[in-house]
């Protein structure tokens, strides 16, 4: 899939609308670099969910120019922010995951909190898949939700897939273990699992995932080929220790950012990526099979900071 | 839930308790402290900054220097602005005076309105009021279906409809409501973006054509610093009553809810803190604070041991105690009682000086009644009467029938014996004060 760079661009349109005026409105009206400069240019950081952290090492390294350069310009702030933004991303840029050489099918488990949009970008998913000529197969495991059986076949439908259900209530492991044996008996590409939502605090119900794992492990090694984790870009500094009680739990290969189509800018993203350097690889902005997108760190610095 | 805010905020007035004297310079470093937790808690900026700048002002007054606990004149303010910033009193839904009264629920994408409708239904009900559901939802796949499956979890009735617009099922719910002769409806939006112009446009006819006495905008207590954005876009457009914060049993920091609150002007009505439809809370602003500040919430607690406690079997086990007849079948109907009061982290959480206690710890205490139960379950009626009769062999079939060690049913069976003599040497000294003063 080519990354997806107009369409990404008007999702983060809103963001860029916003942000470009704050930012640039900052720097052009502020000549001096005093408290106020400094405050502001904090407090489009800090609302950008970047999270404290990453918004003091930024102000760190602005402080820092500004002490060794006595004709600090106050117009390279926006330059060295996005330098500095760029050189966290960059360290774990995207690699395009290549659906190796291996045997069929490619597993994908797809886990994340509730409400984030798991079921969603499991259709928009297997849409991908098909477009590209694969057989998709999708796995009903969220056994729990009312109705998420419902909403993952009327997913199936949109994107021409095939699905693998059960009653509500079903041990999930169980239902991952049947759907990875249809797929492999249908001689199916891609498998992609739905789980329940589920809090990152509660044990038993990571133990779950857990298992779950251990299932598909037991019919083919090297499953899940790809763990992907959901965040939801509305979501503040909580999307931090999601991914790492996540990634501790079940070890996570990608992040879909999704909802970056309403005003949230997803910053959260940087200190993750800062501290545990798991690439993101799709982001969600819409509610339609089309609006998925390859993930482009260049592209979203550029959002971020309305270059 | 304000689980890491609080453990920070109580470190920061640790250190500030430590310092006799407060002058400015330790104020402001404290607050400087509490402004970057309010911060990683995702308040707003300017909300957070707002804040600090009150409790400063307040705390410099002439009154806190010179008191002789000044650290405790601080906290004292702290306390008293937050429960402001939250609202100062509890608030409560407007009913109609001709019923059905309407609530309207509406939100984001995933914050959990529909399940929240559910609660909210069940929560109605307990107060012996009749509600109808009905979802409007006519885009999210199987949103409707959602709805029926949980209606059907409670016993609520969920309002039929076959591919109407969205301001028709509402229209349609409403009338069915009046004549049906429910006492509240209650409306499932569609989860929109605030800044999608042809949804909101929705809505807003939505309202218009229903004409709720309360709108009640659901917000994910996970949210980031786009809080404010949704919910004055929300509020310019909708203008709701009330706010619901839900997902608040993770260890989300919660400070979407000062934001929130502080923008809108409105009262947080309800808290949602966990996936059954019984997790459901009235928000009580003072409650929070002193949750906030790390001093429990036992209110909360008595209210929920009230709840889950049968008041006839409360008669019975104290006759039983009076005449020492208490077994293990009465100890095992004790657990139940306390298990249904909810998960026990979440209860431990309310009492105060307890916020020390890891997570794991309570966990494994959690571990320990489910052991017990177990053990108990795996007896026969007999040996719950009489576990004197439990021998060696009767050990060992216990322990395997229940999953456990010999050693862990011994141990069950010592404690269950301590227990019926320190009810012995009571009953001796006479139940009525020691039972008054349990409240029972």
């Amino acid at each position: 899939m080519k990354p997806v760079f107009e369409k990404f661009k008007t999702g983060l349109y809103k963001t860029r609308i916003t942000l470009f005026c704050k930012l640039k409105d900052v720097i052009s009206r502020g000549k001096k670099f005093n408290q106020e400069f400094i405050e502001n240019i904090e407090e489009i950081l800090i609302e950008s969910d970047i999270g404290i952290e990453t918004t003091m090492y930024l102000m760190d390294e602005l402080k820092e120019q500004y002490r060794k350069n006595k004709n600090f310009d106050t117009s390279t702030v926006l330059g060295i922010i996005k330098k500095k933004l760029k050189e966290i991303m960059m360290e774990c840029n995207t690699p395009e995951i290549s659906e190796r050489k291996q045997e069929k099918p490619y597993v994908i488990l797809v886990v994340g909190v509730n409400g984030t949009g798991k079921t969603t970008t499991i259709g928009k998913l297997a849409y991908k898949y098909k477009k590209e000529g694969k057989s998709v197969l999708l796995s009903a495991a969220d056994t729990f939700r009312a109705a998420a059986v419902e909403q993952l076949d009327i997913w199936r439908k949109r994107a021409g897939a095939d699905i693998v259900k059960t009653k509500y209530g079903a041990d999930p492991a169980s239902v991952a273990y049947d759907s990875l044996q249809a797929a492999i008996s249908r001689n199916i590409d891609v498998l992609i699992i739905d789980t329940a939502g589920r809090l990152h605090t509660k044990v038993n119900l990571m133990e779950e995932l857990k298992k779950i794992k251990r299932i598909l492990k037991k019919i083919k090694p090297s499953a899940p080929d790809e763990t992907l984790l959901v965040l939801d870009a509305v979501t503040g500094q909580n999307s931090l220790t999601q991914a790492k009680e996540f990634n501790d739990a079940i070890g996570i290969d990608g992040i879909v950012l999704t909802k970056l189509d309403g005003t949230a800018k997803g910053g959260i993203i940087v200190p993750i990526l800062k501290e545990l350097k798991i690439p993101v690889k799709y982001v969600g902005m819409g509610e339609k099979v089309t609006d998925l997108a390859l993930f482009d760190s260049e592209t979203f610095i550029n959002a971020l900071i309305c270059d | 839930m304000f689980d890491e805010l609080t453990k920070k905020l109580e470190y920061t007035f640790q250190k500030l308790k430590g310092h006799g004297k407060i002058n400015e310079k330790n104020i402001s470093e404290a607050l400087r402290e509490v402004r970057r937790t309010l911060l990683e808690a995702d308040v707003n900026y300017k909300v957070a900054k707002d804040f600090i700048e009150a409790v400063k002002n307040k705390s410099l007054g002439k009154e806190v220097l010179r008191s002789i606990t000044p650290a405790q004149q601080v906290i004292k303010i702290f306390n008293e602005e937050l429960v402001d910033l939250l609202g100062g009193t509890v608030s409560r839904l407007k009913d109609s005076s001709v019923p059905p009264t309407k609530i309207m629920v509406a939100g984001l994408q995933g914050s959990g309105k529909t399940t929240f409708c559910a609660k909210l239904s069940l929560f109605l009900s307990k107060k012996g009021k009749k509600s109808l559901l009905a979802s409007s939802d006519i885009y999210r796949p199987a949103a409707k279906n959602q709805l029926e499956v949980l209606g059907n979890s409670i016993n609520t009735f969920v309002y039929p409809y076959d591919k109407e617009g969205a301001v028709e099922i509402a229209v349609g719910a409403v009338e069915e409501a009046k004549n049906r002769g429910y006492d509240v409806v209650i409306l499932d939006t569609a989860g929109r973006l605030h800044i999608n112009s042809e949804m909101m446009d929705e809505v807003v006819e939505i309202k218009n054509a229903i004409n709720p006495n309360e709108i009640l905008f659901v917000a994910d207590g996970m949210t980031g610093q786009d809080a404010v954005n949704s919910a004055k876009a929300f509020l310019e457009r909708l203008d709701f009553t009330g706010i619901v914060l839900t997902k608040l049993d993770g260890d989300a920091k919660g400070g979407a809810a000062l934001s929130i609150r502080a923008v809108t002007g409105r009262p947080i009505k309800f808290i949602s803190i966990g996936e059954k439809v019984d997790a459901i809370d009235i928000f009580h602003p003072d409650r929070m604070a002193s949750r906030i500040l790390g001093m429990g919430d036992i209110i909360t607690l008595v209210e929920k041991a009230e709840e889950a406690v049968d008041r006839e079997k409360a008669l019975k086990l104290e006759k039983k105690l009076r005449k020492e007849e208490f077994t293990l079948e009465d100890f095992y109907d004790q657990l139940q009682q306390i298990k249904r009061m909810g998960p026990i982290e979440n209860l431990i959480e309310m009492i105060p000086g307890v916020r020390g206690l890891k997570f794991k710890d309570i966990r494994e205490n959690g571990d320990e009644l489910k052991k017990t139960e177990a053990i108990i379950n795996s007896m026969t009626p007999e040996e719950r009467r009489k576990p004197k009769i439990i021998n060696g062999s009767r050990r060992l079939r216990i322990a395997r029938g229940s999953g456990t060690s010999v050693q862990d049913v011994n141990r069950l069976l010592k404690q269950f014996s301590q227990m019926q003599k320190m009810i012995k040497g009571l009953s001796r000294f006479g139940f009525g004060k020691v039972f008054k003063q349990f409240g029972f």
